[in-house]
């Protein structure tokens, strides 16, 4: 297998992860596209465990910043230690000790449940002696034992949204990085999703999220509302919401996405 | 007082093994703005493609204005204006060039309905000459909205107009369609979003490829009889565990900044938090509350399982 001979992930994967109390430190991060600033010195920390709500009108720049924080755009100012890395120096590393997970789930719908597991459990090099029994804990974790081996486009939504979920943490990550990980789901899946998020939380796993529903918001240790490529205002939500003197996170947004 | 504008008997699709949707009946009345609520896979997309003439049913049938759906396409599709979910325009012509573009495949002219847009396109004027791919999402569903319109169609389907979308630029979108329908357009529009319902003069709520209930936003509410409170407490996480474990709970879902609580008897408020405190030891705060749209479509989809 290619996987069992990549020097730079048994490198970063034997590595320890630095213990810093911040999982995410930014400073002053800045994206210039030519002359337009699409994120504009934004400086912010995510600590270990915290819910951090990432929101923003579209446009404001939320998908820029994340793509930075998460390896895949090269800054074009300031700095960003993610789960220990630099993005700058090390977007690579970033890469393999982060989790990611995006609206339409990654899992391949023709492949079986524990084939799925077993895919990304290699793609994220953990080594093929110890893949099998992070198979049967995921599967046995999940409640999945009688799906095993199921193709996963056959699965219920609920089902499939908790798998990419498990599986976006399949090599345990301090943290990860969901984008819109609820859009078009029904309301009933959309909260077993957030009780999933409270878990891993509770587990010590940070999880830092975008989304258009602000129910949502409600739910996060902190929010940050980006408006024209700067972080407006983070705090959280009770705090947000009593400094702007209103009572849900979607007037704090319509109040501050538009300045 | 009111006509019936569109007609569904028993429509059915199946693609292969897939029923995509199964037995749908409903009818809306001229000028009312009628919303399709449903999550991904509910088979809203598979509706509104097969009353815009786009997709034929397995069975049953349609009419629009008497016109039928398969028989009458062609003269139907003068008729409908539509708006898909994703963005369909030509992005290497301009702003009115797409305009023109879609006013002259329909034979008509901008000026003669430029009423109709005005209050819309005014906001993407100023970029007349960009081209549509370098617009902002906000100002393409504009330039959309007016080419779905500019041929002045009796009746408007907008595809879920409002996933992806920020809350800001969501209520605009609905303010849009408020004006429209001041114009006596019949509306049908399909979205995710639970909180949109209200926005509507009468819902079908659908999941799964079926219509689970039909009514306005108003009856539903209204007919909700469950008792429903809204439990707020210092750790939101342990409450709700503790919630699902008590004998009195039938459901309990996060909402916002509470958790939604419906149980199997009424009970006065204070006595119920003081239960729930003792339960889950911790300052909690009871409200008995009247359910909202999400709650009801909540207990629709517990109740069909």
């Amino acid at each position: 297998m290619i996987v069992e001979q990549n020097p730079i992930r048994d490198k970063i994967m034997a590595e320890k992860t630095n213990d810093s109390k911040y999982v995410v430190s930014v400073k002053d991060l800045t994206k210039k596209f030519g002359s337009f600033t699409a994120v504009n010195k934004i400086s912010f920390d995510v600590t270990k465990g915290e819910i951090f709500g990432f929101l923003g009108a579209n446009g404001a720049g939320k998908t820029t910043a994340i793509k930075m924080l998460i390896g895949l755009s090269k800054p074009s100012s300031g700095t960003a230690i993610v789960a220990g890395y630099d993005v700058i120096k090390n977007p690579e590393k970033v890469k393999y000790k982060i989790g990611y997970m995006s609206q339409k789930f990654s899992l391949y719908d023709d492949l079986k449940v524990f084939e799925n597991i077993r895919l990304y459990a290699g793609i994220y090099g953990i080594p093929s002696k110890e893949i099998k029994s992070k198979i049967n804990n995921l599967i046995e974790e999940l409640g999945m034992e009688d799906m095993r081996n199921k193709l996963v486009g056959d699965l219920p939504l609920g089902w499939k949204q908790k798998l990419a979920f498990a599986v976006a943490m399949v090599h345990d990550p301090p943290i990860v990085f969901l984008d819109e990980p609820t859009s078009g789901v029904d309301p009933i899946t959309r909260r077993q999703f957030w009780e999933m998020i409270y878990k891993a939380s509770e587990k010590g796993i940070t999880v830092f999220i975008t989304t258009h529903y602000l129910d949502e918001a409600e739910y996060c240790t902190r929010a940050s509302i980006m408006v024209d490529g700067v972080i407006e205002a983070l705090d959280t939500p009770t705090k947000l919401k009593e400094n702007l003197g209103v009572k849900s996170m979607q007037e704090v947004f319509v109040k501050l996405a538009r300045g | 007082m009111s006509n019936i504008f569109l007609n569904i008997n028993n429509i059915s699709k199946s693609y292969g093994d897939i029923q995509a949707l199964k037995d749908i009946n409903f009818s809306v009345d001229e000028g009312e703005l009628f919303g399709l609520i449903g999550p991904d896979g509910a088979g809203k997309t598979t509706l509104i493609r097969i009353l815009i003439t786009m997709l034929l049913p397995s069975t049953g049938d349609a009419s629009i204005n008497g016109l039928d759906v398969v028989k009458d396409f062609k003269k139907l599709r003068h008729l409908i204006g539509y708006m898909p979910g994703t963005f369909s325009l030509y992005e290497d012509l301009t702003v009115e060039e797409n305009l023109k573009f879609f006013a002259t495949i329909f034979n008509a002219k901008i000026k003669d309905n430029y009423h109709l847009i005005k209050d819309i396109y005014q906001q993407i004027e100023p970029f007349k000459d960009r081209r549509a791919g370098n617009l902002s999402g906000g100002m393409k569903q504009k330039l959309a909205l007016s080419c779905a319109l500019i041929h002045k169609p009796d009746i408007l389907f907008l595809d879920e107009p409002t996933t992806g979308i920020d809350a800001v630029s969501r209520v605009e979108l609905w303010d849009m369609l408020k004006k429209l329908k001041e114009q006596n357009l019949t509306i049908i529009v399909s979205t995710p979003y639970m909180d949109e319902a209200e926005l509507c003069d009468k819902v079908a709520f659908m999941q799964k490829g079926e219509v689970m209930e039909i009514n306005t936003p108003h009856q539903i509410v209204e007919d909700y009889d469950t008792p429903i409170y809204a439990i707020k407490g210092d750790s939101f996480y342990n409450l709700l565990l503790a919630l699902r474990k008590m004998e009195l709970t039938r459901t309990a879902f996060p909402f916002g900044e509470s958790i939604h609580l419906t149980t199997y008897e009424e009970f006065n408020e204070n006595e119920l938090n003081k239960i729930i405190c003792d339960y889950s030891n911790q300052k909690t705060e009871t409200k008995r509350i009247k359910a909202n749209i999400e709650d009801c479509f909540m207990a629709k989809m517990l109740k069909n399982k």
